[in-house]
């Protein structure tokens, strides 16, 4: 989540004050990231050391202060825009570590951790659901930001359902022998950006 | 009309569940080849309940789904809809609750293609004797419910997908039924059309009709109040009733 590039976007609209940033970027962002004042000052502060805003004047950061965008700033939002967030190295995901090594710990089911885990994800889900049933009809930022957060989470549990048959595949057919591979944490897909 | 169908021996108390499956078991074939679709379910529905049955292919959620709707009878166990044990009923006695309570949504639609959407909504009621008129009328008041009366009038084949899918919800729950079944809803739809059509399940249910849908899509189980999990003809797990939303609200960020 780029806070900076977050307020540049909404200084491109025309002048604001520092409060006024604070409320515009929680309305837009469906009041799911949450701001503080102090983090919204030292933001502006930055963008302003690095030239991207212009401040009313050097007194103080007091709510009546106005932050306008420069031409640099304008530039800096249209880059960030369009550049591709690193998706190409694959995060290091807690919820795969753990199917990882629960296939490993004597004792476990895995199936049994994995069902855990659905069933978590899926009520996770039903709660985003009915904030989208309720709430995001009327709330267009937010339903963006429901809808997100529901093909997000179900990618997941897509994931643990096709690691669950594959599991269990693997349990008939052993895929090699001596035992499943180590995976290789080391390997990186390097895509041009 | 919102009578229960008759049934013998049929005392019901005020909290009767519209579904109720009590250690239903399901054997196919016989012998070596012989395959145990389900395996002692227990499932209740209750009235203005939205259950989900989540599982991988073959897990028996289908033959749930029939079962509970009365179209296969189970190998052991019992199933009762709105409080009347399917086992103690004549053919036509089953049939008629089946036509009166029951509702079905199946993945391809299933609406006649020589009836108007009107007609199609209207056709279950008129099989159980309402006059035409009544019926279409009906048929017409339950089109407007989902936001479909400009459909009315057209054939299934000038309808889109997801118009047909919403039509085929209209007519599960025309009249007084009580049970929605719907295996895979919104199985080729796009995520909004799907959507929209989940949506109006939901609806029936906030208005009392109990449903279970059948799906492996978990942004549609996700609309559900409780969703099952079954394997192997087992359920194996449920969601815990989930608490209000503002516990995901406001937070905190979150890196």
């Amino acid at each position: 989540m780029s806070v900076p590039h977050a307020l540049l976007a909404l200084l491109s609209e025309g002048p604001k004050y520092g409060l006024q940033l604070r409320q515009e970027f929680e309305a837009r962002t469906g009041e799911v990231w949450p701001l503080n004042v102090g983090q919204v000052y030292t933001t502006l502060q930055r963008l302003e050391r690095d030239g991207l805003v212009e401040s009313d004047g050097p007194d103080g950061d007091g709510p009546q202060k106005g932050f306008r965008i420069t031409a640099a700033g304008e530039t800096e939002l249209g880059r960030w825009l369009r550049t591709p967030p690193d998706l190409a190295s694959p995060p290091r995901d807690e919820l795969v570590m753990k199917i990882l090594v629960a296939v490993r710990v004597p004792g476990t089911d895995v199936h049994e951790v994995i069902q855990a885990h659905r069933r978590y994800l899926v009520q996770l889900m039903q709660q985003w659901t009915r904030i989208k049933e309720v709430e995001a009809e009327t709330d267009l930022s937010l339903a963006l930001v429901v809808d997100a957060e529901l093909f997000r989470l179900d990618s997941v549990v897509r994931w643990l359902d096709a690691a669950d048959a594959r599991l269990r595949r693997a349990a008939v057919e052993p895929p090699a022998p001596g035992g499943a591979p180590l995976p290789r944490p080391r390997r990186r897909v390097e895509v041009p950006r | 009309m919102s009578e229960p169908v008759g049934f013998p021996g049929g005392e019901r108390t005020s909290t009767v569940s519209v579904l109720e499956l009590r250690s239903v078991s399901k054997v196919y074939g016989e012998g070596a080849t012989a395959v145990q679709a389900l395996r002692g379910v227990d499932l209740h529905v209750e009235p203005g309940e939205m259950v989900a049955v989540m599982g991988p292919s073959g897990s028996g959620k289908s033959t749930l789904l029939t079962i509970a709707g009365s179209l296969e009878d189970p190998t052991s166990g019992e199933v009762l809809v709105d409080g009347a044990r399917l086992a103690g009923m004549s053919r036509n006695a089953k049939a008629r609750l089946r036509r009166r309570l029951i509702g079905y949504v199946f993945q391809d639609f299933n609406l006649l293609p020589g009836l108007t959407a009107a007609e199609n909504v209207a056709l279950p009621l008129e099989l159980d004797g309402v006059r035409a008129r009544k019926a279409r009328a009906d048929g017409v008041s339950a089109l407007e419910a989902l936001g479909l009366a400009d459909q009315a009038g057209r054939f299934p084949d000038e309808l889109s997908g997801g118009e047909r899918q919403r039509v085929a919800i209209a007519r599960a729950i025309v009249g007084d039924r009580r049970l929605l079944l719907a295996d895979e809803p919104s199985g080729a739809l796009d995520s909004a059309t799907g959507e929209s059509v989940i949506r109006l399940v939901h609806a029936a249910c906030k208005k009392g009709v109990a449903a279970v849908v059948v799906t492996h899509d978990a942004q549609l189980a996700s609309w559900a109040d409780r969703v099952v999990f079954i394997r192997d003809g087992k359920i194996v797990d449920q969601t815990a009733p989930p608490p209000g939303p503002e516990s995901l609200l406001a937070q905190g960020p979150r890196s």
